[in-house]
């Protein structure tokens, strides 16, 4: 019988219920009583030198409060950057000022000129149509290797150069890898591009500024992943209010996917003029705004060499990789293609050398920053095609291929710094030979070929480092962060508990999933936790979500605060019923003497400690409320192996899935149906990375995907019934609950199975190719036929 | 969106008088218009809502047998009232956005808006219908006059689209990745006289009709009759959706698809 209820039971999220019977309470369903509104008017030309921005006319139209522009920021802070990454010669990146508001210069479409304050947005839209601009247009930096030669124009004069940083990793094992290569029996090299992806989460962002003169407070309301680590961010280096003075609050976030993790110029100007003005202020985005104004992710232009011994062994891997950045540097940005990717490219194999060179590059578009999976996505795509590609010049099987090479040993110290704890790729890829029904699949492809339709299967493995991460190692790495997680477990006297998580939860289904786990502990039932997040005032300072990190870091957190009361609640158990503490066991959801049949209801326990007439006081402090913080002492490794099924019809080049299949060890799992819920949501972005999802722009930095016209979301139509499964299970070593984090996977593990398969299909029909660029949209599918048979 | 004045009239001669204001604009559905002026694309000063005028709603048949539509009527509405008389039209109904847009767009709107990928223009030109408004009757040939682009003068309302009914019909979208408009679209209609093959999506004049395949076709209705042909590249639309070529193969592929499924 499977459990119904703690650890391991499939409850129905009870978040479910406010979102599905639209009673949620988002960031735009918050307003303020004399709230005014803020349209930011921003720049249509890639690249221009901002001569004059002119609000006389604009300022006396009706309804207009306030318009501000770059001029307002002199001096305030610019929006900082929170990861400094030092290049392969030892120097620090190139870290370009990023203003609230552009100053001089206007650096990509969207970059915002100047903001409108007034009583209504329709107000405010009006009078920026009544501002004077005169933009002198530059030619606009969109090509990355372009960019990087003398004589392209420059994104940012004063930097001198559009390279923020050449990385190398790790560059004393260069010589030893080029050796390797140039020794070895067999080079594979491939050419690809990690398409730009926008992620469009159902809910655009939104600010409310809030300040009350009286006590000189400040409140930010924002759809934030972290608003704990907004509020440092803006506090400390924007706007100099220190945090006792400024609350941020997320309430109900309609996904995230790594866009909200960001601190945005929006929310900095809505606490700003809050102040200002000395009324709320509010913005929320359109779907327009978001499309250039959200950091998008991806856009990697890649070059990856895997070279192999006589007998198929990997001896070396080389890459070398272009990364955007955009027109400025956001939040994590130089991290992604750095410490997120560079570190996985092992992958579940035993590779000795390993080089990864990474040149980050300004461009005047938005800027790039982590996407559900960043950096590890990337680095998975490239190894997996690589390794397909491989075995196809070789003329061997694929799976067998990865197998000869998988890492078998635990605890195994990667040439590329990090050291995977445990795992067990084998049992993966047994189980998802199994799901996919791989014996039937020549059955399965002769009917599609019976239709006029090739058939593919594409299979890959992935590794990820998730649960981010040590703080004493990533701060050596260039984070200005630290990467704990916290947790107070506040038990009031009735026995009802409240947790206050410093994670936060934009679709993860935290507050079921958690209260599973004090359920658990503490014998009570899961009805009587609530798990509050999102308010810097209600709990303690914690880093957010974000790199599949809520349970193992700050599930982590939560066990060791529910430990602590635990300790005490045996305490007073012990002391209600004159026994020793360490007799004290739970059963049944009471506390017993074990060997007795004296025991003590949660309650009574609870009760005792906030009316403590018979109470240890002398030995115990009375209150029942523990809070913790937990550093991890290494990444996590969730890891698995894909299978995608496709069919592709060579008249029109539509591919569809017909099958996928998942195997993922994710360690111990908490709740089985949230876990295949976030693994279904990830591949359901893997495939529309793959199959339709790509922000592109024209030689003048124009936005060719600005609205949903143009770029193509995945639809319920486009992705299969999925076959999941994450009963291989080899537990994290070293936290307290085994877990190893599930956000990611699907979304980096997806992409190269899809391609995978799409190359199956067309090399089985006769098409002979080895590579096809992300999205394999009809049109590109069709025409790489067409150039193939030519 | 700028203000405007919204009036609802109840009779065609109340929305004829409305629309002689200045500046003045007909509202369908509002699926296409709206967003526009959302994004203040438009500013008209009145729109002249035409959905509450219940001559313009519904779906009946003429004398001549013709499928007689009103101009306000919803595509979700004509999925289901004409599935019985005209099976490819209902279906290429059915086939137009989302659900909620086929519960607010009209044919009317459609038509009028003459998009270059929209669907309806295809069965219009394909099936010879003609365009009633409320001053004349129009020919599907004479109608569409490229890209988003009619013979319908300022202020001049749809009232009707007849369209006679064929003997055998298909229509096959071959759907834009992400706006799900037709990258292209094929309706073919064989009638008594001779089979009409009209194409949208494809081409930079917008629907047009592509004579050679119609010849072959009323020639023998088989797609063997036109295997391997494609109409010129030249004048198809280039996009970073699809290519001129791509295009121009694409409507050799689904012409023959709807001749198999017609
Ligand atoms: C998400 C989405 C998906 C869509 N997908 C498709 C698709 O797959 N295929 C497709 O073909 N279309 C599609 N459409 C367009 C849709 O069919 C629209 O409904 C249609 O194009 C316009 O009809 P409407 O009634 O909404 O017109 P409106 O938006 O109200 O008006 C459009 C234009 O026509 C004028 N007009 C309206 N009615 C009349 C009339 N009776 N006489 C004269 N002028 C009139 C208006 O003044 C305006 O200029 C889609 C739209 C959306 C929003």
């Amino acid at each position: 019988m499977p459990k119904d209820h703690g650890i391991g039971a499939s409850i129905k999220r009870r978040e479910d219920v406010r979102f599905l019977t639209g009673t949620g309470n988002y960031t735009d369903d918050i307003n303020i009583r004399g709230q005014a509104h803020v349209y930011f008017l921003r720049s249509d030309v890639a690249h221009g030198r901002l001569n004059k921005v002119d609000t006389t006319a604009a300022s006396a139209m009706p309804g207009v409060i306030r318009i501000f522009t770059g001029a307002d920021f002199a001096g305030v802070g610019g929006l900082p950057c929170g990861w400094q990454v030092t290049d392969r010669f030892g120097v620090a990146m190139k870290e370009p000022g990023h203003p609230v508001l552009a100053q001089g210069k206007v650096r990509h479409v969207g970059d915002p000129i100047a903001a409108i304050v007034a009583e209504t947005l329709e107000q405010a839209r009006d009078a920026a149509e009544a501002i004077g601009l005169d933009i002198e247009e530059l030619p606009a930096v969109v090509d990355m290797k372009a960019a990087i030669k003398d004589g392209s124009a420059l994104v940012h004069d004063e930097i001198g150069s559009n390279l923020c940083y050449d990385w190398g990793f790790v560059e004393d094992n260069k010589a030893a890898v080029d050796a390797a290569i140039k020794g070895a029996a067999h080079v594979t090299t491939l050419e690809l591009v990690n398409n730009r992806l926008i992620a469009n989460p159902m809910e655009p962002r939104v600010a409310v500024g809030d300040y009350h003169r009286a006590t000189d407070e400040s409140t930010l309301y924002t759809t934030s992943q972290n608003p704990h680590v907004i509020r440092l961010l803006m506090g400390a280096f924007v706007l100099g209010i220190p945090e006792h003075k400024l609350r941020v609050v997320s309430p109900d976030v309609g996904g995230g996917f790594g866009t909200k993790i960001f601190h945005y110029a929006e929310e900095a100007f809505c606490t700003f003029a809050a102040r200002k003005l000395n009324r709320p202020v509010k913005w929320t985005s359109s779907r327009s705004e978001a499309f250039m104004s959200d950091a998008h992710g991806r856009d990697h232009v890649t070059k990856i060499e895997l070279a192999l011994d006589a007998d198929h062994n990997f001896v070396a891997i080389r890459t070398e990789t272009y990364a955007n950045m955009g027109a400025y540097l956001s939040t994590f940005a130089p991290s992604v293609p750095t410490w997120l990717h560079g570190t996985l490219m092992a992958g579940n194999y035993k590779t000795p050398h390993i080089y990864v060179n990474v040149k980050a590059v300004f461009t005047n578009t938005v800027p790039v920053d982590a996407y559900r999976g960043a950096g590890r996505p990337e680095a998975t795509y490239q190894l997996e095609r690589v390794i397909d590609k491989a075995a196809r010049e070789l003329g061997v099987d694929p799976i067998a291929l990865r197998r000869q090479n998988f890492v078998r040993e635990f605890p195994y110290q990667t040439p590329v710094a990090v050291v995977y704890d445990t795992g067990n790729y084998d049992a993966t890829m047994d189980k998802l030979i199994e799901m996919a029904d791989m014996a039937g699949f020549p059955a399965r492809r002769a009917a599609s070929e019976a239709k006029g339709r090739l058939r593919g299967l594409g299979v890959n493995c992935y590794i990820e480092a998730c649960g981010i991460a040590p703080s004493n190692l990533v701060g050596q790495l260039g984070a200005r962060a630290g990467l704990y997680e916290s947790a107070t477990v506040r038990v009031n006297a009735t026995g009802g508990i409240v947790v206050m998580t410093g994670s936060h939860s934009h679709g993860q289904g935290h507050e079921t999933a958690f209260p599973q786990v004090i359920a658990e502990m503490l014998g009570v039932d899961e009805s009587l936790v609530e798990i509050v997040h999102g308010d810097t005032a209600r709990g303690p300072m914690g880093m957010g979500t974000y790199g599949s990190r809520s349970l193992a870091v700050g599930g982590s957190a939560m066990v060791r605060a529910a430990e602590k009361v635990l300790n005490k609640a045996k305490k007073i158990a012990a002391h209600l019923m004159e026994a020793s503490d360490q007799d004290i066991e739970i059963k049944d959801g009471r506390f017993h003497v074990a060997g007795t049949d004296k025991s003590v209801a949660w309650g009574d326990i609870t009760l005792a400690a906030y009316v403590p007439h018979n109470y240890p006081l002398e030995d115990l402090e009375p209150g029942l409320e523990e809070t913790a913080f937990y550093d991890p002492s290494n990444f996590t490794y969730p890891a698995g192996a894909y299978a995608c099924e496709v069919e592709l019809d060579p008249d029109t080049g539509r591919v569809t899935i017909e099958r996928f299949a998942a195997a993922d060890d994710f360690g111990n799992i908490i709740n089985p149906m949230i876990v295949s819920g976030q693994v279904h949501g990830g591949i359901a972005q893997g495939i529309g990375q793959a199959l339709l999802e790509g922000a592109v722009y024209d030689d003048n930095g124009q936005l060719l995907t600005g609205s949903y016209m143009d770029y193509a979301m995945p639809r319920a139509t486009d992705v299969p019934f999925y076959s999941v499964d994450h009963s291989c299970v080899t537990p994290c070593t070293h936290n307290p609950l085994g877990v190893k984090g599930c956000g990611e996977a699907g979304a980096i593990g997806s992409p190269p199975a899809v391609i995978n398969a799409v190359l199956d299909a067309m090399n089985s029909g006769g098409i002979k190719i080895d590579h096809i660029d992300m999205p394999v949209s009809p049109a590109r599918v069709w025409a790489a036929i067409q150039t193939a048979k030519a | 969106m700028y203000a405007f004045d919204l009036v609802r009239p109840a009779t065609l001669a109340d929305a004829v008088a409305a629309m002689a204001h200045d500046e003045a604009q007909a509202l369908g559905g509002g699926q296409t218009l709206i967003p526009s002026l959302k994004a203040r694309l438009a500013s008209p000063a009145t729109l002249v809502s035409l959905t509450g005028i219940a001559e313009m709603v519904g779906v009946c048949r003429g004398d001549d047998g013709a499928v007689c539509i009103g101009g306000a009527t919803t595509h979700a509405q004509v999925a289901r009232d004409v599935a019985a008389h005209y099976p490819a039209l209902a279906k290429l109904a059915l086939g137009i956005g989302d659900p909620a847009v086929r519960n607010r767009g009209t044919i009317g709107g459609s038509v009028a808006n003459n998009d270059p990928a929209a669907c309806y223009p295809s069965a219009v030109l394909a099936s010879g219908a003609t365009i009633v408004t409320n001053t004349r009757h129009i020919a599907a040939d004479d109608y569409f006059q490229g890209m988003f682009t009619t013979a319908l003068e300022p202020g001049e309302i749809i009232t009707e689209v007849r369209f006679p009914v064929p003997m055998q019909a298909a229509y096959i979208k071959f759907e834009q990745p992400a706006s799900r408009f037709a990258l292209t679209g094929v309706f073919v209609a064989r009638y008594a006289d001779g089979v009409r093959v009209a194409v949208t999506g494809a081409a930079e004049q917008g629907v047009f009709r592509w004579s050679d395949a119609e010849a072959a076709l009323s020639a023998q209705f088989a797609a063997s009759a036109i295997a391997g042909m494609a109409p010129d590249a030249d004048g198809m639309i280039t996009d970073l959706h699809g290519t001129a070529a791509y295009r121009a193969h694409l409507v050799g592929v689904l012409t023959r698809r709807a001749v198999e499924a017609a």
